[in-house]
């Protein structure tokens, strides 16, 4: 079976899969950037001490939770036209991974606020410190060390959930597999390929997070 | 115009409903090959014999680094070619069971881990096998850590077997994508694929989220 492996072929389409993964990245790397944003905005009406902003996030939190993203891509890609939007299909899919990815962000970043004690938030406002200043210089400095380990578990998410964009004709990683497939029909080549690629970003990302992990302990010693 | 789509997406319910019928079988499937190939890897991984643990390790990670899409399209496009043909049918379930396995391997391996060390030595001075320490002192008690997640894992495992749509399974996405071919309304055709999984998954996200905080209120007053 490797004997049948053509590593020519394979020489000829590197740069193919090189684009491929580049637009993986950077898509991914959008999306996070994004999902983040929506993430926090989402994290912050579900703690609100408004009931309807709170019920709103909720809402946005359990439907996107509960739904397929392929079904969300589909929506937006075929929805979006409807309502007289026409973005391009890297835009939609961007937008569909940020609002998927913005949710569990959302749970993750939750979570991380709520592991703040309740005495340093006191002790802020004793300060007479403003809310503003409360969440920026108490609550999310330590927040955000606490969620780094689990947003990285949600960034490697998103870059395995970006490879669905190739069904609506993005162009990335998951896309060169199928253009190698189908020009050459090489399945084994084009899709194996695809997958190490993938793999090194997730040993990447993994590696990453070990080691933040390993300094987060070395600063707040338990 | 909008009125006249809604009507026709009613009269196209049925199929949605043939649709949901067939996400339901393909995840149960998967969900019970799944569970029982996910448990056995669980339990051999933590079992300590260091040639099937790195090969698991090596397994779960392939697994959980690489896109559901392309384990789909190695199994539906690759096989064929070393001389396993599988229908549609048959990829979904074989794909999905191997990659919910991977994850449940970790969720058993992991909770088999927080059982205190003091249980299995107590059981080893009791003189039971270790199959029995596993049956009865171990796994008993891993249950609590396991099953959270374990829910949590199957509703993952129904919203990613909508992936299997793009071999041709014709599953609820697949429908909802058939029928955005005669009712140009995506909003509305995906919003009913959309809702035809929240009606599954829901309920199961409330029940992973229930089991969570029984096991945390059980923890102080327990072991």
């Amino acid at each position: 079976m490797l004997e049948a492996f053509n590593f020519r072929v394979l020489a000829d389409y590197l740069p193919l899969f090189l684009k491929g993964l580049w637009a993986t990245v950077w898509i991914s790397a959008v999306s996070l950037v994004g999902a983040l944003a929506a993430g926090i905005v989402a994290c912050g009406g579900r703690i609100s001490r408004f009931p309807f902003l709170s019920r709103c996030a909720g809402a946005y939190i359990e439907a996107i939770r509960s739904t397929p993203l392929l079904a969300q891509i589909y929506f937006l890609y075929f929805g979006l036209p409807t309502l007289g939007f026409r973005l391009p299909e890297y835009q939609t899919g961007i937008l569909a991974l940020s609002l998927n990815s913005g949710a569990y962000m959302a749970e993750i970043i939750r979570a991380g606020v709520l592991s703040v004690s309740r005495g340093q938030i006191e002790a802020g406002m004793a300060f007479g410190l403003s809310y503003l200043q409360r969440m920026r210089y108490i609550v999310l400095p330590q927040a955000l060390g606490m969620t780094i380990p689990p947003l990285l578990g949600q960034a490697i998410v998103l870059v395995k959930d970006s490879a669905l964009l190739s069904l609506i004709s993005v162009f990335e990683l998951t896309r060169a597999g199928q253009i190698i497939t189908s020009e050459r029909f090489m399945p084994a080549e084009g899709f194996f390929t695809t997958a190490v690629l993938y793999l090194t970003v997730y040993y990447a990302l993994k590696a990453f997070s070990t080691w933040w992990q390993k300094r987060l302990i070395y600063i707040q010693p338990a | 115009m909008w009125l006249s789509y809604l009507e026709k997406l009613l009269q196209a319910f049925p199929f949605f409903l043939k649709g949901l019928w067939m996400t339901v079988a393909v995840s149960g499937l998967s969900l019970v090959g799944g569970t029982l190939l996910g448990f056995a890897a669980g339990i051999v991984r933590a079992s300590r014999v260091r040639i099937l643990g790195s090969i698991l390790f090596a397994y779960v990670d392939f697994m959980r680094g690489t896109p559901f899409l392309v384990q789909v399209f190695i199994i539906f496009f690759i096989l064929p070619e070393w001389g396993l043909h599988l229908s549609a049918f048959k990829a979904a379930v074989l794909s999905l069971t191997l990659y919910a396995a991977a994850y449940i391997c970790e969720i058993v391996y992991g909770g088999i881990a927080a059982v205190p060390s003091g249980q299995m030595e107590a059981a080893k001075a009791s003189g039971l096998t270790w199959v029995q320490r596993m049956r009865y002192v171990i796994l008993p008690q891993a249950m609590k850590t396991i099953l959270p997640p374990l829910v949590g894992q199957y509703v993952l495992l129904i919203k990613d077997s909508s992936v299997v749509s793009v071999i041709g399974v014709t599953d609820v996405t697949r429908v909802g994508w058939f029928t955005v071919q005669r009712i140009p309304e995506g909003l509305m055709v995906f919003g009913l694929v959309g809702l035809l999984y929240f009606a599954v998954c829901y309920p199961l996200i409330r029940l992973s989220n229930a089991l969570e905080k029984k096991m945390r209120a059980e923890e102080p007053g327990g072991l």
